[in-house]
């Protein structure tokens, strides 16, 4: 009899172990956490940032472990991340003390501070480069001295350094303009995502954790059905800046004193505010179009995650029946790249039971088919 | 022993917290709680609302049984069983009897179980009207206003198509006259178990972040018409060939050699202790 | 006679706006209104102070042209949405003592599923299109309380044929059927359960003229039969002439003028009412 198939688990399982581990070494290379870390700057970023965990050397790790597979990799770090506990808060950080190292505007060529463009592959000719094969440690030494003599700091250059920590939003000029409307601010206390469990309708504070935390093709893939027709929007990018925020911590015996809180680090963020264009009815029954916001952050420098996070924040401000991307409950319950992959996955597993009550099932319409009882009263 | 983390993995602060909403659930038979799921070492929609359950609730002393359709050494239960004792030191059964926890998905034990016995079943989708309605919104407010007309119509519109309800595993149950509430994809043979079980009975659902129960001695109902009764699968002439055991779950399977159709327990360690049974009492 | 007897259906000050208000419109007689929309803060007063009693077996008509407010009266009764304020007192709940407008979310379905029927103007509203047309009805009887495939299976059976709906084509979805068939379909369902109220929300408008008339024959052939009271909003003074024994005009959100339907189209008094009469002359 061949009945073994859930049999023997315990050693099928630390052959099956075994056996991953063989494929990840096979061929006797050691891939190095450092250079991870280094050099994949891109699959970090996205790593952390559906992670929801800033830490590039846990990435890295997760990285190498998952064979660089993000969805694995992602998978390692939450449930590391579920055991941490939470010791501080950090205080309330505004995105204009970011210090910015891009920043980009759709809607304004001449932007108050100039726009940055930074490290970008927009511009790069989607070539192969050979040469990368050949690139060596040693190789990069005299490129790394020439760009750093060429940008080495003139007197100027620190006179003016101030500015880039304090870059003026464009959308405070839009305000000033009364083009936008002016928002409250509102200071509730966020409620966790991650501690408590979502509940319909939800909070703004909410729905942005759920989407800076999407996995980055899910959350792209909807904001562009929203843009493309299956939706009702056509954001701007009002402005887009990468830089680094700075944390600080509330000193524990003086809670809310800002001279007498700590500093603990930067970390590098995307932040994206984009322009939908709407129309208000005012008073007198008069309409006028103004500028709603949508508001894409993601860690890292995601750049098109954080505009479709833009642009799905704005959809989930105003709900329209006629399209899922603008249902929260489609859009928040299904980005999350854990859940979804999970779920997928289970499939794998075995639904023996499962199978044969359906089997009975059939077998039992079919019987009654075959006896013509149709839904014609009582047997 | 993994000493790196937590006595069974999670911290103190988030266990009681699950188990503030395990008592909720109890206190309200068959309600769905939502509670703050963790993310687990296991994949979500591998048993994390049963896994987190168990952890929640696991003590030095207890003593731990996990299945998987019906198997104490499928892959899935091997690899919850070894997360949980790899993190607790507790010790692990296959004996129904024995175990103080059983940790199970699709399958309620043969043996029936006893008060100080907690059985946890790993849920897939807590929501019985989702294929009604796919709105958490919506179907929150049919449970609260007692709306379960859908549930019926399902089932109506089934025996219009069939002449028959056609449901597989996970047929609707009314817990305690008052919420209509998913079994987890047990077999309907498992369905009358649940009634006025002697165990506590928890539902996990890790992905969907819910927490149901069926406390001891609950009154629990396959929904069903009074003129279309509920029927469990039909195993009418069959029995185990191991064991030959005729009133129990049995799993159809084929013979290699000869093509002809056979059946044996679904519940594996339930059939050996029947065959040792049998074997010391000199039985063949 | 009527004095003495308790109304099936007695609405009182019924009142359902739609935004805040302010202080402009909250005199809104003086107000700055244009009709019942507020010009400065852009409210619409949809229902206001309407009050009306319906007996039994009567056909109370309420017509009014588009805007009016007639159909958000419709949401109302039915609990489809909210009132501002407002009561609303069914004989068969509590002994008609309770406004049912304050009951809660639980006792406001009892009262639908088992006093209330309703056939929406758009089918899509009253009949789940992919369910089968025997299971449309059955939905309603389960809501009920009934229990028994056999007795429902029965019972539709016979509605859907007094509806005229081929008693071979019941299993099928009501997606595959015309408008009128939809409509008629929606009738026997709302019919199911027996309900001493049916509220029926233009239920012919959209239709084509023959198939119109038959729709409205059959409202009244089962009228008759049924003795139920049915409360029928249109915007077609032909439909209320033909069925309603007393009717109600709406205009802004009021109901301007009412008596029984004969009197009405004789000797019309507001001079809104005088113009719909005209216009059917």
């Amino acid at each position: 009899m061949g009945y073994v198939a859930v049999r023997g688990g315990t050693q099928a399982i630390e052959e099956s172990i075994k056996r991953l581990k063989y494929e990840r070494l096979k061929k006797g290379t050691v891939l190095d956490v450092h250079k991870i870390e280094d050099g994949m700057r891109g699959l970090i970023d996205q790593v952390m940032s559906e992670s929801s965990l800033y830490d590039q050397s846990l990435a890295a790790i997760a990285i190498k472990q998952a064979e660089g597979n993000p969805e694995e990799a992602v998978f390692l770090l939450r449930a590391y991340r579920s055991t941490l506990p939470r010791k501080h808060v950090s205080r309330m950080m505004s995105s204009e003390d970011m210090q910015v190292e891009r920043r980009v505007s759709a809607s304004f060529k001449d932007i108050p501070g100039g726009q940055i463009l930074g490290a970008t592959t927009d511009y790069t000719h989607r070539l192969l480069d050979w040469e990368l094969e050949k690139e060596t440690e040693e190789s990069i030494q005299d490129w790394l001295y020439a760009y750093h003599a060429e940008n080495r700091l003139t007197e100027y250059d620190q006179r003016h350094m101030s500015d880039i920590t304090n870059l003026p939003k464009v959308l405070d000029y839009l305000r000033s303009e009364g083009l936008l409307a002016s928002c409250e601010n509102n200071d509730l206390q966020p409620e966790d995502v991650t501690r408590k469990s979502l509940e319909f309708p939800s909070k703004r504070s909410e729905r942005l954790q759920v989407l800076t935390r999407g996995q980055t093709g899910a959350v792209t893939s909807l904001a562009y059905a929203v843009i493309r027709g299956y939706g009702a929007l056509h954001p701007t990018v009002g402005e887009l800046r990468v830089g680094q925020l700075p944390v600080y911590l509330d000193h524990p015996l003086d809670e809310g004193q800002e001279e007498d809180s700590y500093y603990i680090g930067d970390f590098q963020a995307t932040e994206v505010e984009m322009l939908v264009p709407v129309t208000v009815e005012k008073e007198r029954g008069k309409k006028e179009m103004e500028f709603e916001i949508g508001y894409g952050l993601c860690f890292g420098q995601n750049e098109t995650k954080a505009i479709a996070m833009g642009i799905l924040d704005n959809c989930l401000e105003n709900p329209n029946a006629d399209f899922p991307s603008q249902n929260e409950e489609f859009v928040l319950y299904h980005i999350d790249s854990v859940e979804s992959t999970g779920f997928i996955s289970h499939l794998k597993m075995p639904h023996y039971v499962t199978f044969q009550s359906k089997l009975d099932s059939i077998r039992k319409t079919k019987e009654k088919a075959s006896t013509g009882e149709t839904g014609s009263g009582n047997e | 022993m993994n000493k790196s983390y937590n006595f069974a993995f999670f911290d103190e602060g988030s266990k009681r917290e699950i188990r503030r909403a395990t008592l909720k659930a109890i206190a309200i038979p068959g309600y769905q709680v939502p509670f703050a799921s963790r993310e687990m070492p296991i994949g979500r929609g591998w048993g994390t609302g049963g896994l987190q359950l168990t952890l929640s609730l696991i003590g030095k002393e207890d003593v731990l049984k996990v299945i998987d359709q019906g198997s104490d050494e499928s892959v899935n239960a091997v690899n919850i069983k070894k997360l949980v004792s790899d993190t607790t030191g507790i010790r692990t059964t296959d004996s129904t009897r024995e175990a103080t926890l059983i940790q199970s998905r699709h399958r309620v034990p043969e043996v029936s179980l006893q008060q100080d016995q907690i059985l946890i079943l790993q849920v897939p989708l807590p929501e019985p009207l989702r294929s009604f309605e796919p709105s958490e919104y919506e179907t929150k407010k049919l449970h609260a206003e007692r709306e379960y007309s859908g549930a019926w119509l399902m089932l109506f519109e089934q025996i219009m198509k069939y002449g028959t309800m056609a449901t597989d595993a996970d047929h609707p149950v009314m817990v305690h006259d008052r919420y209509v509430s998913a079994p987890s994809p047990i077999p309907r043979f498992d369905n009358p178990k649940l009634d006025y079980s002697e165990a506590l009975i928890l539902l996990g659902a890790g992905r969907e972040k819910k927490v149901y129960a069926v406390p001891p001695f609950t009154k629990v109902t396959s929904l069903a018409f009074d003129d279309y009764e509920f029927e469990k699968e039909s195993f009418a002439n069959r029995e185990c060939i191991l064991c030959t055991s005729k009133d129990v779950f049995l799993d159809e399977l084929v013979d290699q050699d000869t093509g002809a159709t056979y059946f044996q327990c679904n519940d594996t360690s339930n059939c050996l202790d029947i065959v040792n049974q049998k074997q010391s009492l000199g039985v063949k | 006679m009527a004095e003495l007897e308790v109304p099936v259906l007695s609405v009182k000050q019924l009142n359902k706006q739609f935004g805040n208000g302010c202080p402009s419109c909250k005199d809104k007689e003086s107000g700055d209104m244009i009709k019942n929309y507020c010009r400065e803060c852009g409210t619409v007063y949809a229902c206001r102070d309407v009050t009306f009693d319906v007996y039994q077996g009567e056909v109370l008509g309420i017509v009014g042209e588009s805007g009016s407010g007639k159909s958000t009266l419709m949401k109302s009764l039915y609990f489809d949405q909210e009132v501002t304020n407002g009561e609303m007192y069914v004989a068969g709940f509590e002994n008609g003592k309770k406004n049912v407008l304050n009951e809660s979310a639980q006792k406001k379905r009892y009262i639908r599923n088992h006093l209330m029927g309703k056939v929406y103007q758009n089918p899509i509203l009253g009949l789940k299109m992919n369910f089968s047309s025997i299971g449309n009805i059955a939905e309603k009887l389960i809501s009920a309380g009934n229990r028994h495939v056999g007795s429902m299976e029965t019972r539709g059976a016979s509605l859907l044929e007094e509806v005229n709906i081929p008693i071979h084509r019941m299993k099928e979805e009501p997606r595959n059927f015309s408008g009128g068939m939809q409509q008629r379909v929606q009738i026997a369902k709302a019919l199911s359960n027996n309900p001493p109220i049916l509220l029926l929300d233009e239920v012919t408008t959209g239709l084509d003229l023959s198939v119109q008339a038959s729709v409205l024959d059959l409202i009244k052939g089962l009228q008759r039969e049924l003795n139920i009271s049915i409360v029928l909003v249109s915007h077609d003074l032909g439909v209320i002439r033909m069925l309603a024994d007393r009717t109600l005009v709406m205009l802004e959100g009021k109901v301007v003028e009412q008596g029984l339907t004969d009197q009405i189209l004789e000797d019309p008094q507001h001079p809104y009412t005088q113009q719909l009469v005209h216009s059917l002359l």
